[in-house]
């Protein structure tokens, strides 16, 4: 599968058998008439040695537009099935890959730059499409006209044939052999453009130190050297790349010439007739094509077979977080366990040996500096990682064991950073149940502080977030974001530092809904701020992967360890605010 | 930004671009003419072809006549060679003129990229403006390399198909000629058909592009609330979309390619019947009527060319509008007209109730007044977003001030000329920009003026020497992207070289504040004391060490200046500074205490 990466599209053509045999009798057919008129053309030429009746000129005449027709009808049938026929495994295929993108861990995007997977869905796809589109038509269709052409050629006359081929023969080897000089003066191009392009956006990023420097016109000389260098490739390829045209046409000429001077003679000396040798040259014309095409398909070939190959790799990455849910669906109370919880991220150890535990209802918060482990911590819960067998229990059962669905379905959660999709604000706080009542995304906007922000947008709960709507703010995209958790009414709220946009007063106020409004919901929240998590049931310190300080607001202020350290801070840092 | 923006088609043609876009022929325009010329020829020369067969056939081949066959061979060689010399050179003049236009466009954009505002990177994503200089100028190279010439060709083999074939036979001709019409109309309905439908795909490409783009950045949030199949069905309709719209313009080639060929089997029809009674009547000889036939296959290339050579006009009107846009940005940064040239920029500065605002009505700073003598050094703290930044983007004029004046020497830093304002003033910003190159050119910048001695020296004064021995090469060390293979602390020392190689009068710095281990940090420290010395400096602190070393320091609050004074002063006088001086710097004595750093 690796050296062929093409052959992963066999059970999508599978699909289409049947459309592919009719294609392929279309090709055929297609070509059997397109043969039919040079013949009629020499039987014509070859009338006019005897005496005839002029009618049979019509019937002639006649002749060739039927044969067009029937041969147009057949390319028409050719084109629309097997050209339609990869546009639906194009399409198949695209839907597929979505598919798999959306079973793939977080730990994939994280690797993979967005612009790269889109590149590959798209661009790739199509060189894709190409094979087996127009290389599959192009291939099946050369290589019935060559043959077909050649025993009909063959008939004429062996010898002509044979004199008439070698100039083709020469044609189709100088194709190949220019492929592989463009290909290679191509990819020093390429070499050179990426080096361009490495340029330019360095020195567009760095513009400040290049300005503070002044360093423009130091740049612009290292630009135009650059962009010297990249017109001397791309001339060297012209002159290799010019020639090709010209080349073909020289030795197709050739072909014409010899067919003529060694055809003529043949017709002097009464071996083949005028009419054979007309239509000889017209069978010749038609191989041509076949012959450019050739080189052209085995480039569609490799294209495709590289763009095949990077395609696989998305089919392949695994999806990490697979589902085998043993457990038949359970009730969720919303108890959580965490038990000597070890977790590496890259082989990077992130988590050492957590363990703690959350009375259904009751709210947790976690503290600590960024990258000390807390968004990490709070993903797992919802599985965005693969989480490690019994190191984590809600209700008292492993969450490995827990459909991954219904796992989700019972926890809202409000990610660190605040995606929106453009959509209506409706849409993108109903985004857990899109069939979800009014009242229900009004509560919920309400409990989050948003209702009279919504009332202030153009087209209120229609309004388009994003692009093509409006721009919401830091604070009222962190409060859509937390409408739209608590609008699938969790068992389990996780708010990954999810009111840092949010000023202290509204965060209060915000705080105190939800404590009303999911009275019965476990809260796990992640802050760096004291205000946010001091009237948590439970604080838990983290720092570099471990719990360091466990306990309430009160005791742990007691303690006077790091939490009283941070809140003596932010005490401090409050003042200098409000003083001013 | 608006993703689609660059799949918006613009007009086919647009005489205002179209001007514009042949001024970048003129420096060319004899080569341009030479193309047009060899094109004609060459042109020319393909249609002897057929004349020649008809030659062979009527007065050789009928006629029995071996040695003017061999003739009549011999002189179809030579101009098979011509035409081949002839194509040739103008392919080759052709894309070497395409090429130079490309490169004086490129040349044209980055240096025009070179002389806009800071701001107006602010508001283009980098992304963009590469696209710009590589895409669009790539598909412009279309344009010229193939395009705009090869139409003269197209249009020249046409009229030379119908001026031969009337000389041969003026009533053949007509017949023949009858069925171009319905084979024009053909063309461009198919055209009109195939570009609507290639808008078609086109949108629906962006579509799915965007929606993908959306999707795979919000994985998992989909994940997270369950909503797989509700988005793969959303997917499924946009891909369905571009299946629906692919399968259109399927139907129209399948229709268009067909109908042309039996137009063109018309043609021949009619050839044979009306020909063919010519022939048994005399009027014709035989090698007409296959010359005839030959003729008319070659009608069908140049106006399927024609229609083609269309779609690459479009192209191009799309592209060189972006890229005209681009270029017709003003710059709005200028140098002063008359500038005034102090004799040696000395240092002093003076703020004189500045204000600046990034965006209407959200001012950044408010009325900030300050002067430094030469030679003395100010140390800014704040909060982040205090306006700190800002002082340092208003001093060299990477953004020029909303309200009042900055002056330098007395002299209104915008009435100095913008090349000697900045080679005064060395910036050392927080996060160190290195490029990839070598550390040398790191250093130099590429600025000529620059020797390898002084590199070397400034290097050692700032203890930047150390980390360029631990490398191989030293100096001759190419780095990655950014310089990710150093540590923060490296880069750091690293920029610090680059400052003194320019040896200004005045320094600027952003202080880092990200962790830097200890021995490196000692390095900076005295790297940057080195670097202070003699000159003026306005400094960005984070480092209590740092604050200390300074003449005065401002306290800026929320754009405002709030305190100024020496050290000792501002503790004494128990305001912002004595409250973030418990809050930060407590810590760091407290840590630098207990590490014995």
């Amino acid at each position: 599968m690796r050296d062929y990466p093409l052959l992963r599209l066999l059970p999508y053509l599978k699909k289409y058998h049947a459309r592919i045999f009719w294609g392929v009798v279309m090709v055929l057919g297609t070509n059997v008439f397109a043969l039919v008129s040079p013949w009629i053309l020499k039987e014509t030429i070859d009338m006019f040695r005897h005496p005839f009746n002029r009618s049979m000129l019509l019937t002639y005449a006649a002749l060739i537009i039927a044969a067009a027709l029937a041969e147009g009808t057949f390319r028409y049938a050719m084109r629309r099935i097997l050209i339609g026929v990869s546009r639906d495994v194009e399409y198949d295929l695209r839907n597929d890959l979505f598919a798999h993108l959306q079973l793939l861990p977080a730990s994939f995007y994280q690797k993979h730059a967005t612009g790269d997977i889109m590149s590959r869905a798209t661009n790739d796809l199509s060189a894709v499409r190409t094979v087996l589109g127009p290389g599959i038509m192009y291939s099946i269709n050369t290589i019935a006209i060559s043959i077909m052409a050649t025993v009909l050629l063959f008939k004429i006359s062996i010898s002509l044939t044979l004199l008439a081929f070698l100039p083709l023969i020469v044609v189709s080897c100088a194709v190949k052999k220019f492929g592989a000089i463009v290909h290679t003066k191509f990819e020093r191009i390429q070499e050179q453009l990426s080096r361009i392009s490495t340029q330019v956006q360095e020195s567009l990023s760095g513009i400040r130190v290049v300005r503070a420097y002044n360093g423009e016109q130091a740049f612009i000389r290292q630009f135009d050297e650059a962009n010297q260098e990249y017109f001397r490739r791309n001339l060297s390829l012209i002159r290799t790349s010019a020639l090709l045209h010209p080349f073909n046409a020289l030795f197709m000429g050739t072909s014409s010439v010899l067919l003529l001077w060694y055809g003529g003679r043949q017709v002097i000396q009464d071996r083949i007739t005028l009419g054979e040798f007309v239509a000889f040259i017209s069978y010749l014309a038609m191989l041509i094509w076949p012959t450019i095409a050739l080189g052209w398909v085995v480039n569609i070939f490799q294209r495709g077979a590289a763009s095949m190959g990077r395609i696989n790799q998305l089919l392949d990455a695994p999806p990490e977080i697979s589902d085998h849910s043993i457990r038949s669906p359970v009730s969720i109370h919303g108890r959580i366990e965490v038990r000597e919880l070890n977790f590496s991220y890259n082989g990077i150890p992130v988590l050492h040996d957590i363990s703690f535990s959350v009375s259904p209802g009751s709210r947790v918060a976690i503290v600590g500096r960024t990258g000390s482990g807390k968004t990490t911590l709070v993903q797992l819960l919802g599985r965005l990682y693969p989480v490690p067998d019994g190191a984590i229990l809600i209700d008292g059962v492993d969450i490995n064991k827990i459909p991954l669905k219904q796992l989700r379905k019972c926890i809202g959660f409000v990610p660190q950073d605040t995606f929106l999709f453009s959509e209506s604000i409706r849409d993108n706080i109903a985004f857990g149940d899109i069939d979800g009542s009014a009242q229900r995304v009004q509560e919920a906007a309400r409990v989050a502080g948003l209702e009279q922000d919504i009332e202030t947008f153009p087209h209120r709960y229609d309004t388009l977030v994003g692009e093509r709507g409006i721009t919401l703010s830091g604070g009222q995209k962190q409060r859509t974001t937390i409408a739209r958790a608590l609008f699938v009414q969790p068992r389990i709220l996780v708010l990954d530092d999810s009111l840092s946009s949010v000023d202290t007063y509204t965060e209060e106020k915000i705080l105190t809904r939800l404590a009303d409004a999911a009275r019965g919901c476990t809260t796990l929240l992640v802050s760096h701020r004291i205000s946010t998590v001091q009237n948590s049931d439970q604080i838990l310190v983290l720092d570099q992967g471990r719990i360091l300080e466990r306990g309430t607001h009160q005791e742990l202020l007691r303690r006077g360890g790091i939490y009283a350290d941070m809140f003596e801070k932010q005490l401090l840092q409050e003042e200098l605010d409000v003083d001013q | 930004m608006n993703p689609h923006e660059d799949e918006i088609l613009g007009k086919a043609y647009d005489s205002r671009l179209a001007r514009r876009l042949l001024t970048y022929l003129k420096p060319y325009r004899r080569i341009a003419g030479a193309a047009v010329l060899l094109t004609l020829a060459a042109s020319a020369v393909q249609l002897v072809g057929p004349y020649l067969t008809k030659i062979a056939i009527d007065s050789y081949i009928l006629r029995r006549d071996l040695s003017g066959l061999n003739i009549l061979a011999l002189l179809f060689i030579a101009f098979l060679l011509l035409q081949f010399v002839l194509a040739y050179v103008q392919n080759y003049m052709m894309n070497w003129m395409g090429q130079k236009i490309m490169y004086d466009l490129r040349m044209e954009i980055y240096c025009h990229l070179q002389r806009l505002e800071i701001a107006f990177f602010d508001r283009n994503p980098v992304g963009r403006l590469m696209t710009r200089i590589t895409s669009d100028v790539d598909v412009l190279n279309d344009l010229f390399a193939s395009g705009v010439i090869t139409i003269f060709g197209d249009i020249f083999t046409l009229a030379g198909i119908v001026v031969v074939i009337f000389a041969m036979n003026s009533k053949l001709a007509l017949v023949t000629f009858s069925v171009i019409p319905f084979l024009f109309l053909a063309t461009v309905l198919f055209k009109i058909k195939v570009r609507q439908s290639y808008r078609r795909v086109r949108t629906a490409i962006a579509r799915i592009n965007a929606f993908l783009q959306e999707n795979i950045t919000g994985m998992s949030v989909t994940q997270l609330f369950v909503q797989e199949k509700r988005k793969f069905t959303q997917f499924d309709g946009r891909n369905e979309e571009h299946r629906a719209a692919n399968q259109q313009s399927i139907f129209y080639y399948a229709v268009f390619y067909p109908l042309a060929e039996l137009i063109g089997a018309v043609a021949i029809a009619l050839i044979i019947w009306y020909g063919g009674s010519e022939v048994l009547s005399g009027s014709i000889t035989i090698g007409t009527l296959v010359a005839f036939i030959q003729y008319s296959d070659r009608f069908y290339k140049p106006i399927s060319d024609l229609s083609e050579k269309f779609n690459t006009l479009q192209g191009a009107m799309a592209s060189s509008e972006r890229i005209f846009k681009l270029l017709d940005t003003p710059v709005r940064l200028l140098n002063p007209a008359s500038a005034r040239l102090p004799k040696a920029v000395r240092g002093a500065i003076e703020f004189r109730d500045v204000s600046f605002q990034y965006k209407e009505n959200e001012p950044v700073l408010k009325h900030v007044s300050f002067s430094l003598s030469a030679g003395e050094k100010i140390a800014i703290v704040g909060a982040t977003g205090s306006g700190k930044s800002t002082i340092i983007n208003l001093l060299n004029r990477f953004y020029d001030v909303t309200e009042g004046s900055i002056f330098i020497d007395g002299i209104d830093v915008r009435d100095m000329p913008l090349d000697l304002l900045r080679r005064s003033i060395g910036i050392v910003l927080q996060d160190v920009f290195l490029f990839s190159g070598t550390i040398a050119e790191n250093i130099h910048l590429h600025n000529p003026e620059i020797g390898e001695s002084q590199i070397e020296c400034a290097a050692r004064i700032v203890n930047a020497d150390r980390i360029i021995e631990k490398c191989s090469d030293h100096f001759q060390h190419r780095l990655n992207e950014r310089g990710s293979s150093l540590s923060a602390g490296e880069r750091q020392l690293l920029s610090f070289a680059r400052c003194l190689a320019y040896n200004p009068a005045i320094l600027v710095l952003d202080e880092a504040t990200s962790n830097i281990d200890t021995e490196t940090e000692i390095l900076i420290r005295d790297g940057l004391n080195k670097l202070m010395r003699d000159r003026t400096a306005i400094i960005i602190a984070h480092r209590l060490s740092t604050i200390q070393n300074c003449d005065r320091i401002i306290v800026l609050h929320r754009g405002e200046i709030r305190e100024i004074g020496s050290h000792q002063d501002l503790l004494k006088r128990r305001g912002i500074y004595y409250k973030l001086y418990q809050l930060q710097y407590k810590e760091q004595l407290g840590a630098t205490g207990t590490n014995g750093s």
